[in-house]
């Protein structure tokens, strides 16, 4: 099967490391896949809230866009790594299926630029894609590097499975589970996979986001966890650069290597540390590193 | 045929017995019709229309002097046809039928026209409105053209009775029929009766012990020589109808012969395995019982029973048998099989009572993920002296806890799971709440979205509780969870809700969380129904006759319900229903038979090419196949008048009285002269 890879600002910029990591997965899987021509920013929650109409042209254009690079394929399977690109793309085909005012104001719209909208795409996250397209048995056969005693908390975050659970459960969801399982790593059973890491207010109201960010942290530490997965590129960030923040505010001594899924399942099937942005974390994870030359833990 | 009905319709020359005439009498009802329907003008109409020997209108026409106008019609007239245009057939078709018996004439030569719930109240322009009951009234007219006089017919009604859920309704329906003298086959699928409510420590609002009063009556119904007690059986077939059913029960095998136990339980303390290892159904697997056990103490038969699933003799035949050996009374026979027993009833009470709401569908609220999530059930068994704890209320980590969460509604009145309220959670959890305080003194909340406590003495428990300390938080609880925002909630289940009182979100970290899940039908409700042939409302509930005027009665004479299987109920309306639903089996039974309504199908011999069509869809199974004449057969008592056959059957054979061709044909071209249809036709003729 043939993808259509649609990285949206995120994964150009602070979340490049989830791009590298992602794509040289891909690569080492074999999964087919470009990446979309002229794509422009899904509009994220912002635009919704100031003008939704626009904000739909915005996101649908590159659902039209991905419709066009595809034509020749039987479907068109747009990949969204990022949660808000993949919930925005969600919510705008699913709000001008049921809106068909909208949805011909829209399409009007796109066709003034020469685009072509149905809504025929289907938007898959990548956890979907490795799950339930590739499969773990697949995976498992190519993993050469297993993270033995690492113990993982999958982390989720709340846009990849709300509103809209397409490909796994709302509340207790489990592809990332087991994609870390399949490279080997022991996973966490906790109850914070989909809960907000604050998201956008850590850069404006810090009182509200730190306290919501740091029971993460908080929680997965008491599970020990060695490293917290997550699959967005503001949860990373969230949860890997503000520990120090947290822990003057709650006087703790909290400290716990937090990564994109696709870094661990990298590290697992043999990439080398640098294709998987390893470099580019803002603190580096001693503590993997040490766990799987058979050490002991830097920090616990 | 229809095309010959319509042109002699038309020419005015109607093939009938006897020269018609017909009365006609159109009904006022206060203004429940009058307002709407120009009575007057109908009435003037239907005095125009051909075979009308006399057209009356009534403010009344159910009152007496409206029923004993149309009697004076009869006799001083002659009239042999009445057709009467007022309400709905169901209300007072039977009322002007008797009264055209009284005054001599065949019931069925009487017809009524539905001019307030099919015209007045539904329809606001009076000109058009009065223009339906017209033609409404033209197509009841010609259509008692071809009535033909009919006769009921009577069938005896069978004294024994069936009664199937050995719950507290069952139970109490069993008693009064049995105390009246008639004969009463209790059927219960579980090996002891009692249900739900043997299951409950108090009962609300008198919290008075639930066993103290329902043992003695399930010893009531093992010793009543009117009852026959049949546990850990099941209803396999029914066939037949009202006075006259035939009923096939399954008795499982118990491996036990039930005459022979005495319930000395010395099996059980020799069986192989010492100690108790599989998950006890009874006290909702919250303890262990052995694979050779009795569900409680008070189980009624006192009978013990094999689980052959756990057994080590049924999966391996390698056991020792101690527990045979240890048997002097020689009452253990692993070899039984199933049982089949026929028996003959006349009447069948349904109370196969309800299920409680599976609390994991609600994950939000952690129950299966967090230990210390309980539902409702199995407190009340924690509660229970004969309980696993032997009463006393304590965590699965052994903990007596300080502080407990009740979240009201789980299942119910929740767009996610079910729509109703369950009508009894509000004061069980109330009843919980206090035997938590009671027995650990922890602070307890209740999360409620209303409080529902209709009923005699309930709200007074309600303010009772609120004295006693009990707090109370109005919102629907978001979530229950093991995390911790704050050091004191370490190590506790934090429950998350808006308090609506306070305007404001709370989080309360308790110990233990116990949900009162709601009620729903049981899973295999569907089959229940198809078996005895009655109907379910849309959620799965038993469906009664009429809401209000007909809450036992199902759509199938001679099947009533009783309990909760109609909808959720506690304890004192469960016991009100069974005993309403003994009083109607004893009714019929005192009236020694039935009388049937005559507009059945029949079969014209001689049409019918044998093809069996008509069997498989009857919704009765009141047709079968003669194989020696080669012939379907339609039983009279079975049939109820629908149909369906009528219209199947492909060589036209079977005919339905009140509903032939003649009359529908007849009825149909009265109605459609509105469209002017037949009216051109006449006048073409006639030019």
């Amino acid at each position: 099967m043939k993808y259509i890879y649609y990285p949206g600002c995120s994964l150009k910029s602070t979340g490049r490391v989830y791009e590298e990591s992602l794509l040289s997965v891909m690569d080492v899987l074999n999964i087919d896949y470009k990446e979309l021509d002229d794509w422009n920013c899904c509009g994220a929650t912002a635009y919704m809230a100031v003008d939704d109409r626009k904000a739909y042209v915005l996101a649908a254009r590159n659902l039209a866009l991905a419709e066009e690079q595809m034509k020749n394929e039987p479907e068109v399977n747009i990949i969204a790594p990022c949660a808000a690109c993949f919930m925005v793309l969600l919510k705008t085909q699913k709000f001008l299926e049921e809106n068909p005012e909208d949805k011909a104001a829209v399409v009007a719209a796109l066709k003034e630029s020469g685009l072509n909208y149905t809504g025929r795409a289907k938007v898959r996250h990548p956890l979907d894609v490795l799950v339930n397209d590739y499969g773990e048995a697949e995976i498992i056969k190519r993993i050469t590097k297993p993270l033995k005693g690492i113990r993982v908390a999958s982390y989720y975050g709340c846009q990849t499975v709300r509103p809209y659970s397409v490909f796994d459960d709302q509340r207790n969801p489990e592809t990332m589970d087991r994609l870390m399982k399949a490279a080997g790593a022991e996973v966490v059973d906790w109850s914070m996979k989909t809960r907000c890491c604050g998201a956008s207010l850590t850069g404006t109201v810090q009182d509200v986001a730190l306290p919501l960010s740091y029971v993460i942290v908080h929680e997965a530490k008491k599970r020990r966890a060695d490293a917290v997965a997550t699959a967005c590129p503001l949860c990373q960030f969230n949860l890997e650069c503000y520990q120090t923040d947290m822990n003057s505010k709650f006087k703790s001594d909290l400290k716990i290597d937090v990564l994109y899924f696709t870094q661990l399942l990298g590290i697992a099937l043999g990439i080398e540390p640098k294709k998987l942005g390893m470099n580019r974390l803002f603190t580096e994870p001693e503590n993997l590193y040490k766990i799987l030359e058979g050490g002991n833990r830097v920090y616990v | 045929m229809s095309e010959n009905n319509i042109k002699m319709n038309g020419n005015g020359t109607h093939k009938s017995a006897g020269t018609p005439k017909i009365g006609f009498y159109v009904c006022h009802c206060g203004h429940n019709i009058a307002s709407q329907v120009d009575v007057e003008d109908v009435q003037k109409f239907a005095a125009g229309l051909p075979g009308v020997t006399i057209s009356r209108d009534y403010k009344y026409m159910c009152s007496d002097p409206g029923q004993e106008l149309i009697q004076k019609d009869i006799k001083e007239l002659g009239l042999n046809r009445i057709v009467v245009a007022s309400c709905s057939p169901l209300l007072h078709e039977h009322t002007f039928r008797k009264a055209a018996e009284k005054a001599g004439l065949n019931p069925y030569f009487f017809h009524m026209v539905n001019i307030r719930e099919n015209v007045s109240w539904v329809h606001d322009n009076r000109e058009s409105a009065t223009k339906k009951a017209k033609d409404l009234t033209r197509a009841a007219i010609q259509r008692v053209f071809f009535h033909k006089p009919l006769e009921k017919k009577s069938v005896p009604i069978n004294p024994d009775v069936l009664i199937v859920g050995g719950g507290i309704a069952g139970i109490t329906a069993a008693l009064t029929i049995a105390n009246a003298g008639k004969h009463v086959y209790l059927v219960e699928r579980e090996p002891t009766i009692g249900g739900h409510m043997a299951m409950f420590d108090k009962t609300f609002p008198t919290l008075d012990c639930a066993a103290c009063i329902l043992t003695p009556k399930m010893s009531s119904v093992k010793a009543h020589p009117n009852i026959t007690l049949w546990t850990y059986s099941e209803v396999e077939k029914v066939e037949g109808f009202v006075g006259n059913y035939k009923v096939q029960v399954k008795r499982k095998p118990r491996y036990v012969i039930e005459e022979l136990c005495v319930g000395c339980m010395e099996c059980i303390d020799a069986c192989i395995y010492k100690e108790a290892k599989y998950p006890d159904e009874f006290n909702q697997k919250l303890s262990k019982r052995k694979p050779i056990y009795i569900p409680f103490p008070q189980a009624t038969p006192q009978v013990v029973l094999f689980d052959p699933e756990t057994c080590i003799d049924f999966k391996s035949h390698r056991c020792k048998k101690t527990c045979i050996e240890s048997c002097d009374r020689k009452a253990i026979d692993l070899k039984q099989v199933p049982e089949y027993k026929d028996i003959n009833v006349g009447t069948v009470i349904l109370s196969t009572g309800f299920k409680t709401y599976n609390a994991e569908l609600s994950p939000q609220y952690g129950y299966g993920k967090y230990p210390n999530v309980y539902t409702s059930l199995e407190i009340e068994r924690l509660v229970n002296a004969s309980g696993p704890t032997s009463g006393e209320i304590v965590t699965r980590d052994g903990i007596k806890p300080k502080s407990v969460g009740i979240i009201h509604c789980v299942g119910s009145r929740d767009q996610k799971a079910h729509k109703w309220c369950s009508k009894v959670c509000c004061m069980y959890s109330l009843k919980l709440a206090h035997l938590i305080k009671e027995h650990t003194d922890a602070e307890v909340y209740n999360f409620y979205i209303d409080m529902r406590t209709p009923g005699k003495g309930y709200e007074e428990f309600y303010d009772k509780l609120m004295t006693e300390g009990v707090h109370f938080v109005r919102g629907r609880v978001a979530e229950v969870s093991d995390w911790a925002l704050v050091p004191e909630e370490e190590n506790k289940l934090t429950i998350r809700v808006e308090d609506t009182m306070v305007g404001m979100v709370r989080r309360i970290p308790v110990d233990m969380v116990v949900l009162a899940v709601g009620l729903e039908p049981r899973e295999d409700a569907g089959d229940m129904r198809r078996l005895f042939n009655i109907s379910c409302s849309n959620e799965g509930w038993f469906l009664e006759r009429h809401p209000k005027l007909a809450p036992v009665n199902t759509f199938t004479d001679g099947i009533f319900i009783a309990g909760a299987c109609q909808g959720p109920k506690d304890i004192p309306d469960s016991v009100a229903q069974a005993g309403a639903a003994a009083a109607e089996v004893l009714s019929l039974i005192s009236a020694g038979s039935i009388e049937l309504e005559p507009n059945t199908a029949f079969i014209t011999e001689d049409n019918c090419s044998g093809c069996k069509s008509c069997i498989p869809i009857c919704p009765y199974t009141a047709i079968s196949y003669n194989e020696g004449t080669k012939k379907a057969y339609i039983n009279e008592a079975l049939c109820k008048g629908c149909g369906t056959c009528v219209a199947a059957c492909p060589s036209g054979s079977i005919t339905q009285n009140l509903f032939d061709d003649e009359e529908i044909f007849s009825e149909i071209d009265g109605l459609l002269k509105f469209a002017g249809i037949e009216l051109e036709e006449t006048e073409a003729e006639h030019a």
